[in-house]
């Protein structure tokens, strides 16, 4: 009885989550290109999707920023975390709360800011203005995750390692980073995913001509948005659920033979 | 701090100093200039203005209302998570984060034909012989919106701490005679603390900030503290006052900071 | 503790020094190779910067333009002529071509943004494009030295016959109770303002204190009414009959009928806003010829035709408009009305940075009331 009532509270709340995805979802079958009206079933937009270079331009850009981003973020925030780590804990407080900066304030300030910025420094707007932005916005979220791991670290094993001969490095490689790693995955996937989402910060950084799902999802809104749209976020949702059901079928296999 | 942690702390302190501080001081010349450019304080005071004023209290209602919503939404849904016995931590993580990547915009519309006056739901209800649902244009549709759109932000870091304590503690509670109750103030409450003030601080800031869920859930009629400062922006070009109202509203980050720096001295609350 | 800070202070720097600089560098490179090779591959002609709405041209004229002319299109999108307008003055992008609305290019042409217009080298803007349109843009464009007319329209009211009693040909509609709640008003200044200051007779360029106060208190009063204030969300919720009255540019109001062929579309009996979207170059175009050149182009009437196909905004393109085959839409009342039939129309002019200002505050007022 109590964990049918649990049951049901996660599958209310999971309904509560993906009830507008599913809603996306039925849109991109929608023959009417109004989100207004149903105006039959049709696989349309899907075959549309293939042959509009616009939205596959900007796909590639989304996943292209969103990859490096999330790469150059999660190498500077783990090292940053390291070495947070050491510090005193006045200057580390200090540090946090300049990395909370960019994930709190407005995302509209943080835009304007750094199209200044890139302005006063005389960057060129373009994919890499895009770039520099997406790393400064995701850092946070690799530090927050990667922080709490740094904690768990037993220093000891690193200790262990060095004493039995292994140099610094192969320690570290060893002994430190495995034990980091889950931290650093995650740290990686929550930047990949605010970069997928991000629009305002784009916007005010993009070049001309680069354009970004967002970015080209905002600017549809004037006319109505294109039912490619909800195609193409139906695969990419399809895409990654199917990914992540397989990744997580074949560890828990494994576990389960090796407890036994 | 050893001078080898510092050398190690460079590329970002240097990072940090380009691409945060460096731009929030443009921020705050802005702020604190006029059109001109002499010294003014007039952009801050901006925010007594009525209009300014009332915005300001009726984001912070909002956004209060919607953080504790999310909390106690997602205060039960991360315990019974955690207690779950399951190597399956990262796919739990995924399945809450993955809406996130349907974008935004998307998702908020697809709200909106959600909770039309002709919208799905309603249609549902018709159906059901139900009276219909009307909260679309209302404040509780932008709550509704601000709770879907951050409620993730609260569930993961209450989940990571409370997947953190150590079992062994809650069963020596037990085996001590404390009830479920007991145990539940004066062990669990107090060891969930640094992810509480994480979730909090994680919606309660976005929310505060927001503007196209009020536009698009609350059909534009409420003004919110979010939606001026991007007017100011983007509309009436008045990057001054912009930014003055900004400055304003980074006091409440300064709050978190504290807040963060009292509650959570080890960062245990992450998000992740 | 101590064990903590072992492990940093023993361990990480020779690994700092051996394997993360060079990670660092690869950063860096990787991205300063990314913002200096922006588009770099230009057509055989050279290439040509064009900053317009979204959604705002058939995609297949700008193909079609690069394979006549050699001429690579960079083509860059926005939503509002304010959120423009900064990007443009800010000059973090260098655009050829903007097509920004009356009172926003008197604003370009007072700040000196814009260049002059050489119509030698543009023979079909003045070929093609009605003499009529021309005279319109005086207003904002008084010698028509900078702008060539794109698109133009009036703002007028949609409204859903099967919901309201009578025809609903005048803005007093808007004020009428029984209409509570199922009234969508446009959600930007000056657009909201003109509805009120036509219901009170005033000029919609007015910056007369007395009379904006008068405004303002019309709109706070129609408030409770308003079921949202909306920009192009109009459209969406007359087709899916959310509400049963809107304020909504005539360019939609032919989509929409196609949609759901209940709405009707009405410019009301108090006079309205005509407005015109205009080509210009701008005073900094790096390629000014084939700025030249493209707007050439998109003044030729079977371009103009196209463009007015797929956006269905009307055309001030004469000749495009001869060419249009279907006989209803070429006499249509909502794509090519008959202005002469209306009194009190008006084009939007630019009120300076003060009068600007002042209608932000007082829409704010109305906003947070």
């Amino acid at each position: 009885m109590k964990i049918a009532a649990k049951k049901i509270y996660i599958a209310l709340i999971v309904l509560f989550l993906y009830a507008p995805i599913g809603t996306l979802m039925v849109l991109s079958f929608n023959a009417s290109k109004t989100r207004a009206k149903w105006g039959g079933f049709t696989f349309k937009w899907y075959i549309d999707l293939f042959h509009n270079e616009e939205i596959l331009g900007a796909l590639l850009n989304t996943l292209l920023i969103a990859f490096l981003s999330a790469l150059a973020a999660t190498v500077i925030g783990t090292i940053a975390s390291i070495a947070m780590n050491g510090m005193k804990r006045r200057t580390k407080s200090v540090m946090m709360g300049i990395t909370n900066i960019p994930m709190l304030n407005a995302e509209i300030v943080t835009g304007i800011s750094l199209m200044l910025l890139y302005i006063s420094l005389g960057l060129k707007f373009g994919i890499g203005t895009i770039l520099l932005s997406h790393i400064t916005f995701n850092i946070p979220y690799v530090i927050l995750s990667v922080m709490p791991r740094m904690k768990q670290l037993n220093p000891s094993t690193y200790e262990a390692a060095l004493d039995l001969g292994a140099s610094h490095v192969t320690a570290f490689y060893k002994v430190v980073l495995p034990d980091l790693l889950p931290g650093i995955l995650s740290g990686f996937l929550m930047a990949f995913t605010m970069s997928l989402d991000d629009f305002i910060i784009t916007h005010f950084t993009k070049g001309v001509g680069v354009d970004t799902l967002s970015t080209k999802i905002y600017t549809e809104v004037k006319k109505g948005i294109k039912p490619e749209m909800y195609a193409l976020s139906t695969l990419i949702f399809v895409t990654v659920l199917i990914l992540l059901v397989l990744v997580n079928r074949s560890p828990e296999k494994r576990t389960r033979k090796y407890e036994s | 701090m050893t001078s080898k942690s510092k050398w190690l702390s460079a590329p970002y302190a240097l990072w940090s100093v380009i691409f945060i501080i460096i731009p929030l001081g443009m921020i705050l010349y802005y702020g604190l200039t006029d059109k001109t450019g002499a010294f003014t304080l007039d952009n801050i005071i901006a925010i007594t203005t009525a209009g300014h004023a009332k915005a300001l209290r009726l984001s912070v209602l909002l956004s209060l209302v919607s953080t504790l919503i999310c909390f106690l939404l997602a205060y039960p849904l991360a315990m019974i998570l955690a207690n779950t016995k399951t190597n399956k931590h990262h796919f739990i993580i995924l399945i809450f984060i993955l809406p996130m990547w349907m974008n935004f915009l998307l998702r908020t519309l697809a709200w909106q034909t959600l909770l039309e006056k002709n919208g799905v739901i309603n249609s549902v209800l018709t159906f059901l012989n139900l009276p219909n649902l009307k909260i679309i244009n209302t404040p509780a549709a932008i709550v509704l919106g601000m709770v879907y759109n951050f409620l993730p932000f609260m569930i993961l870091p209450l989940y990571n701490a409370l997947a953190k304590i150590d079992k062994n503690v809650i069963n020596a509670a037990h085996d001590l005679g404390a009830g479920s109750v007991y145990t539940f103030i004066r062990i669990i409450l107090p060891l969930s603390v640094p992810g509480i003030i994480s979730g909090i601080t994680m919606v309660f800031v976005p929310a505060l900030t927001t503007f196209v869920i009020s536009a698009l859930l609350g059909g534009s009629k409420l003004l919110l503290i979010g939606d001026v400062i991007e007017q100011e922006f983007t509309r009436t070009s008045n990057w001054h006052l912009g930014s003055g109202l900004s400055i304003v509203l980074m006091i409440f980050i300064v709050i978190n900071m504290i807040a963060s720096a009292i509650f959570d001295k080890d960062g245990e609350g992450s998000m992740l | 503790m101590i064990g903590r800070s072992f492990v940093v202070r023993k361990g990480l720097p020779d690994m700092k020094k051996r394997t993360l600089c060079p990670i660092y560098i690869l950063i860096l490179v990787l991205t300063f190779m990314l913002t200096g090779c922006a588009s770099s591959d230009n057509g055989a002609n050279g290439q040509v910067i064009v900053y317009n709405w979204g959604e705002y041209i058939d995609p297949e004229t700008l193909d079609m333009f690069e394979e006549e002319t050699g001429i690579k299109v960079v083509y860059d999108e926005y939503e509002t002529n304010e959120s423009m307008y900064p990007k443009v003055e800010s000059g973090a992008v260098a655009y050829d071509i903007a097509c920004p609305s009356d009172y926003m290019i008197s604003r370009m042409i007072q700040n000196g943004m814009l260049a002059e217009i050489n119509y030698n080298n543009i023979p079909n803007a003045k070929a093609n494009i009605g003499a009529q349109y021309y005279e319109q843009s005086k207003g904002f464009d008084p010698e028509n030295k900078y702008s060539v007319p794109y698109c133009w329209g009036t703002v007028g009211i949609l409204y859903n016959q099967t919901m309201v009693d009578e025809p609903i040909t005048s803005w007093a509609q808007l004020w009428d109770e029984k209409y509570a709640d199922n009234i969508l008003m446009q959600d930007s200044v000056r657009d909201a303002f003109m509805v009120a200051e036509k219901l009170n007779g005033f000029s919609m360029n007015t910056l007369d204190t007395d009379e904006l106060h008068v405004v303002m208190n019309s709109l706070i009063e129609q408030k409770p009414l308003v079921q949202a204030y909306v920009v192009d969300q109009v459209r969406d919720k007359m087709i899916g009959e959310e509400a049963a009255i809107g304020v909504i540019y005539s360019g939609e109001a032919i989509y929409t009928q196609q949609e759901n062929s209940n709405l009707v579309y009405a410019i009301p009996e108090e006079g309205t806003n005509v407005w015109i979207d205009s080509w210009v170059i701008l005073k900094n175009a790096p390629n000014k010829e084939n700025a030249e050149k493209f707007i050439n182009f998109m003044c030729r009437s079977d371009i103009a035709l196209m463009n007015f196909e797929y956006i269905t905004y009307s055309t001030p393109n004469t000749a495009a408009r001869e060419l249009i085959e279907d006989e209803a839409i070429r006499n249509s009342e909502i794509a090519f009305p008959d202005l002469s039939q209306y009194d009190n129309l008006e084009t939007f002019v630019y009120l300076g940075e003060e009068g600007d200002t002042l209608y932000n505050e007082l829409w704010k007022e109305v906003k947070a009331y």
